[in-house]
């Protein structure tokens, strides 16, 4: 089971009026190499991998959903406010249309989350280099994101994610080492 | 009736989210490293520092957990607005 | 910083409709170069990891805009 704690993992802080950044933030909220997709991602494939990487499975798909957390709240600090003048004026008019200033998972371009884009391959090796890169695109998608905006209290957070996306890649790649159970050698380099 | 959040909750919070993040990295470095003593023995330290600024969070601000892991105040203050995504 | 970026020159055609951006750039964080981290590294103060994302100086990685980044051979 899940608890949750009523506080972020790091603090969000926004500190331009710009909706439309909001609809290029939705790439990591409900896109394809997005925070939804990675939890549920690792928390799926827990159930078939090997016991020895289980935990971490377990621990990364947690963390990515306080990641969730903080995409949502830069999402909904740059949207709370926005008339539907300005939400067309950022091109949200058809996201406006729908859902009013709701959330809603779906990429920058407005394509609804689908479970089509995370793998259950049920070989483990397959499924750790899936996670690996899933995990280098976040980092890519969060370098473009950054290089989106000029606020630098929004950059301070998307460069706190993409620095998270950094260590569980390495997580990864050593449970990958892990699993490859290279007795007698060393592990160290 | 909205509730003013003062400048210690901002400072209390921001040590939470260090000594918590702390452990979020320890824990993940021991999920490959299981075996490193003085990492394990790190995260037990900042486990029961994590307990006293969470408790001490708590009798300021309410609690932090539901489904009873933190104690409720009368009325249940569980359900008190902020979140976390509206400070 | 610099160490964590790779540069490389795309040919650039007479017939491109577009200046061109001479060098191009691209990330080389620091999980690529460890297979398995070492035991006992320095650590950030608490503080210090909050705000750089980890708690390893070893792991962490940088990121300056695109927009505002330096080329190869520029100080």
């Amino acid at each position: 089971m899940w608890v949750y704690e009523k506080k972020l993992q790091y603090p969000v802080r926004v500190s331009k009026c710009d909706p439309m950044m909001a609809k290029f933030l939705l790439e990591q909220y409900g896109g394809a190499d997005g925070e939804l997709a990675a939890a549920l991602r690792y928390l799926n494939q827990r159930y078939s991998i090997p016991d020895k990487v289980v935990g971490l499975l377990t621990d990364i798909g947690t963390e990515e959903f306080a990641h969730l957390e903080m995409i949502a709240t830069m999402v909904y600090k740059l949207t709370k406010d926005a008339t539907p003048d300005q939400m067309r004026a950022a091109g949200l008019g058809d996201h406006y249309a729908a859902h009013d200033n709701a959330l809603f998972y779906q990429n920058a371009s407005g394509v609804p989350w689908t479970a089509a884009y995370i793998q259950a391959k049920g070989d483990p090796i397959a499924d750790l280099y899936e996670d690996i890169a899933a995990e280098e695109k976040a980092r890519a998608t969060y370098q473009w994101l950054i290089d989106l905006t000029d606020d630098v209290d929004l950059q301070d957070g998307l460069k706190y994610l993409r620095e998270r996306e950094v260590v569980h890649s390495l997580r990864f790649r050593e449970a990958v080492e892990i699993l490859k159970e290279k007795r007698d050698e060393k592990i160290y380099y | 009736m909205q509730k003013m959040l003062d400048e210690n909750y901002y400072k209390l919070l921001h040590e939470l989210q260090a000594v918590d993040f702390v452990l979020v990295e320890l824990n993940l470095y021991l999920d490959t490293h299981p075996g490193d003593a003085n990492a394990i023995q790190q995260f037990n330290q900042y486990s029961q520092l994590r307990h006293q600024i969470a408790h001490k969070y708590e009798s300021q601000y309410g609690p932090l957990k539901n489904f009873g892991q933190s104690y409720s105040g009368t009325p249940f203050n569980w359900i008190d607005a902020p979140w976390p995504w509206q400070v | 910083m610099k160490d964590q970026v790779r540069y490389w020159k795309p040919f650039v055609s007479p017939f491109d409709p577009c200046p061109p951006i001479r060098v191009k750039s691209y990330s080389t964080p620091p999980q690529l170069f460890i297979p398995f981290q070492p035991p006992n590294l320095p650590q950030f103060t608490p503080f210090e990891a909050l705000k750089y994302g980890t708690l390893w100086p070893a792991l962490y990685s940088p990121y300056n805009p695109k927009n505002f980044r330096q080329e190869e051979g520029e100080t």
